[in-house]
């Protein structure tokens, strides 16, 4: 399949999420350089469009970017026309009048980027939509993953914590499953949401059967929840779902999105433990962004100058049971 | 001496000769083809088809065994006048309506002034008297600027021509409140109609709660929001013997609600969209803004559960909670998009190729369901017999179309049932003898 945006995970099989990983991985060569640049994307612009304070993952695209020697144009939509009333549309016919090549987009409402797919010929990539998706966050989890336990075939992974908020644990619960993973979500029935479980997964409120999990995903606990009252405190959240060395056998791989609430989801020992590959997956983001901008700009799409029209996306293809 | 509840604009009735119509009125018993006389507004004559003769002064419509149904009636539209005339106003709202084949609506309050005071009454029931195609009745708010906090001046409405009395859009959150105008309403009259939803299980919440939410990260409504409100609502109406309609029922809990205080023989009854009737959760899956409403979409198992409440009478009748907005205002993210779609000029093509042709429903009851909601208002029933007023709707069955592929009458486009093939195309409508509606494809020859 040619890809001409990263949308969703849904948007991609075993093949395609296989492809860029691979890709990812000679691209990971090129970190290893003194000069950490190749000119594949020479002449191409890349642009940011962030309505969300992010700093890791703007950055992330920008090195990703910047290796390939595209042009990066940085747009956030504090302070910008967007705080004076202009819309999302509005915003993103603007800057399509400077020909980017690829927009990055980063929104609190889900959907956005099919949005903005349908209004402007660039590639989108979808740097979080919303509590919806953040589909490069899980590729870069798989890459990181693969490069941990080699297939994920058959690996049990656990998300922990607060799903019902969270756009990293939707990517992931798909990609983990096309991947050959089976998936529980463990957390507080107040975060679970409602029909989660049809997407394939298991769902349990404890951490009781956590130890037969290979692969532990603690996703980070937001201090809002609390004076939303979806937790009754923070210690009695730790008490039940923190990640920590009682819990984690030595075995089991420690996976983290970041930011880190040490103390909260997890004990700071763990964090620290060589179990956890949370650095490794940073350093995995620049490579698996370098391959997604390098498939989206040089596939089949770059060679046609005329945008075509999007097919509306795929139906979601059958989960393993 | 109160104020006739509906109003129309200045209609110019038609002396018309509707040649050879297959007559359906289930109320009437009459399933066949006849020549229907209209003069000064009326049914004058009924006969054998072909055999009335056509004066030199009529209008001549050859019906070609099309169906001509009593107008449908709509007991709940959004008009957006005043202060949202960007969306909708009179004129193109009622143009909508008469395109669907309705030739009576009610409007709702929830404009910019909320409708809660007998001046502003006043001055809409006359600017209608300007610009309504079809009839159109008023349904001020029960409480003061929607707020739930102080009953608006019901009885003086009344006396200015209030159908009844709503929230919508909003739900009276405070059962106290709602008992006191439930309670008031033995003053006033005049049915209240209520939007059911309890705001601390809604807030947050885009869509209906379930596996599309889930999956799509998206906050959900769930059904109890409803159902709960409509229960506890019923209560209050059975313990103060008050009138009441329910509007725009979503889910199977809210269908027993309100069967269980049916059964009671509290005064309630209730309505439910072409959307929900048809549509479901799936349906936003893509996160189309005009899937977006309030109720929201719910399950297959919710929306089969309305289909059986219209078959065996637990909902009353078919109403579109007819919701325009401007495309600017459905083009963003579905998160921020406003709640509701357009429905008139899609409802009984939408319900008849979704319900009736795949054998679900019978025509008979669904022509009884899209004109029941007058009676429910205590307003007249639309029928087809000699001496009643033309109110009519003339429909081919057998044309096929596009929703939309002709643009709107209405002035937003935001239907959820837009760029679907249809079947079954109102040809003409007919309100007090005058025509409100008529598709260019039907034959006029005069007289």
């Amino acid at each position: 399949m040619s890809m001409n945006h990263l949308l969703s995970m849904n948007d991609l099989d075993r093949a395609a999420i296989e492809r860029v990983v691979a890709q990812a991985e000679r691209f990971a060569e090129v970190s290893d350089r003194e000069i950490k640049k190749v000119p594949a994307l020479r002449g191409r612009m890349v642009l940011n469009l962030f309505y969300e304070a992010s700093t890791r993952t703007r950055s992330s695209f920008e090195l990703a970017a910047k290796r390939l020697s595209a042009d990066v144009v940085n747009f956030a939509a504090s302070g910008s026309s967007v705080e004076k009333g202009e819309s999302l549309k509005d915003t993103v016919l603007t800057l399509s009048a400077h020909k980017p090549d690829a927009i990055v987009l980063r929104t609190p409402w889900a959907g956005a980027s099919e949005l903005v797919s349908k209004w402007c010929p660039a590639a989108i990539v979808n740097a979080g939509d919303g509590k919806r998706e953040h589909p490069t966050q899980a590729l870069l989890d798989v890459y990181t993953l693969k490069s941990r336990l080699g297939e994920l075939d058959g690996a049990s992974i656990w998300i922990v914590g607060d799903v019902a908020h969270s756009r990293v644990a939707r990517s992931n619960i798909v990609a983990f499953q096309r991947m050959g993973a089976k998936v529980t979500v463990a957390g507080p029935p107040t975060l679970i949401p409602r029909g989660i479980e049809a997407l394939g997964c298991d769902v349990r409120f404890t951490l009781q059967d956590l130890p037969s999990a290979d692969v532990v995903y603690a996703l980070r606990m937001q201090n809002e929840r609390m004076s939303e009252t979806w937790v009754p405190s923070i210690r009695e959240y730790a008490a039940w779902y923190q990640v920590n060395g009682r819990r984690l056998a030595p075995r089991q791989v420690l996976m983290h999105p970041g930011p880190v609430n040490r103390g909260v989801e997890l004990s700071g020992e763990v964090v620290d433990s060589p179990q956890a590959v949370i650095t490794a997956q940073v350093e995995a983001g620049v490579v698996v962004r370098m391959a997604v901008l390098y498939e989206l700009l040089t596939g089949v799409r770059a060679a046609s100058s005329a945008p075509e029209p999007q097919p509306s996306p795929a139906p979601p293809e059958p989960q393993p049971a | 001496m109160a104020a006739e509840p509906l109003v129309h604009g200045p209609l110019q009735a038609v002396d018309m000769l509707l040649r050879d119509v297959h007559v359906l009125d289930p109320r009437a018993e009459l399933d066949a083809r006849h020549d229907v006389r209209v003069r000064s507004g009326e049914i004058v004559e009924m006969g054998e088809p072909g055999r009335l003769s056509c004066d030199a002064d009529e209008e001549l419509f050859e019906g070609r065994g099309h169906r001509l149904f009593p107008a449908f009636f709509d007991p709940h539209v959004h008009l957006r006048t005043p202060g949202q005339e960007h969306k909708e106003d009179l004129e193109s709202g009622t143009r909508a309506a008469a395109a669907g084949g309705y030739a009576g609506v009610l409007a709702m309050p929830n404009t910019d002034p909320v409708i809660d005071s007998a001046p502003l009454l006043r001055s809409l029931r006359d600017a209608a008297a300007r610009e309504a195609r079809i009839a159109v009745g008023f349904m001020p708010a029960i409480t003061r600027g929607l707020q739930g906090e102080q009953l608006t001046e019901m009885a003086e409405l009344r006396s200015e021509g209030a159908v009844g009395f709503t929230d919508d859009g909003k739900p009276v959150t405070s059962a106290g409140m709602l008992r006191k105008a439930l309670q008031y309403q033995r003053l006033a009259g005049g049915v209240i109609a209520l939007h059911e939803e309890d705001p601390t299980l809604s807030r947050g919440g885009s869509m209906h709660e379930g596996a599309v939410s889930a999956a799509l990260g998206i906050g959900g409504i769930p059904t109890i929001s409803e159902s709960t409100m409509v229960a506890r609502d019923a209560a209050l109406a059975g313990y103060e013997g008050a009138r009441v309609h329910f509007q725009h029922l979503s889910c199977v809990a809210s269908v027993r609600a309100v069967a269980a205080a049916k059964a009671q023989g509290f005064a309630v009854s209730t309505e439910a969209t072409p959307h929900h009737l048809l549509l479901t959760e799936e349906d936003v899956r893509t996160m189309d803004t005009r899937m977006k409403m309030n109720p929201p979409l719910a399950t297959e198992g919710d929306r089969q559960a309305l289909i059986e409440g219209l078959r065996d009478g637990t909902i009353d009748c078919v109403a579109t909670d007819h919701a325009p907005h401007a495309r600017d205002e459905k083009e963003v993210p579905f998160e921020q998009a406003p709640m509701g779609t357009t429905g008139l000029e899609t409802a009984f093509a939408a319900l008849y190729t979704g319900l009736v042709l795949p054998g679900v429903l019978s025509l008979e009851l669904l022509v009884d369901r899209l004109t029941a909601g007058a009676a429910l208002y205590e307003l007249p029933t639309p029928r087809i017999g000699v001496g009643e007023p033309a109110n009519l709707t003339l429909v081919d069955l057998d044309a096929e179309w596009v929703a939309g592929e002709r643009g709107w009458e209405s002035r937003s486009e935001n239907c959820c049932f837009g760029g679907r093939k249809l079947r079954g195309k109102v040809l003409l409508t007919v309100c007090a003898g005058a025509v409100a509606f008529r598709e260019r494809a039907l034959t006029v020859v005069s007289g």
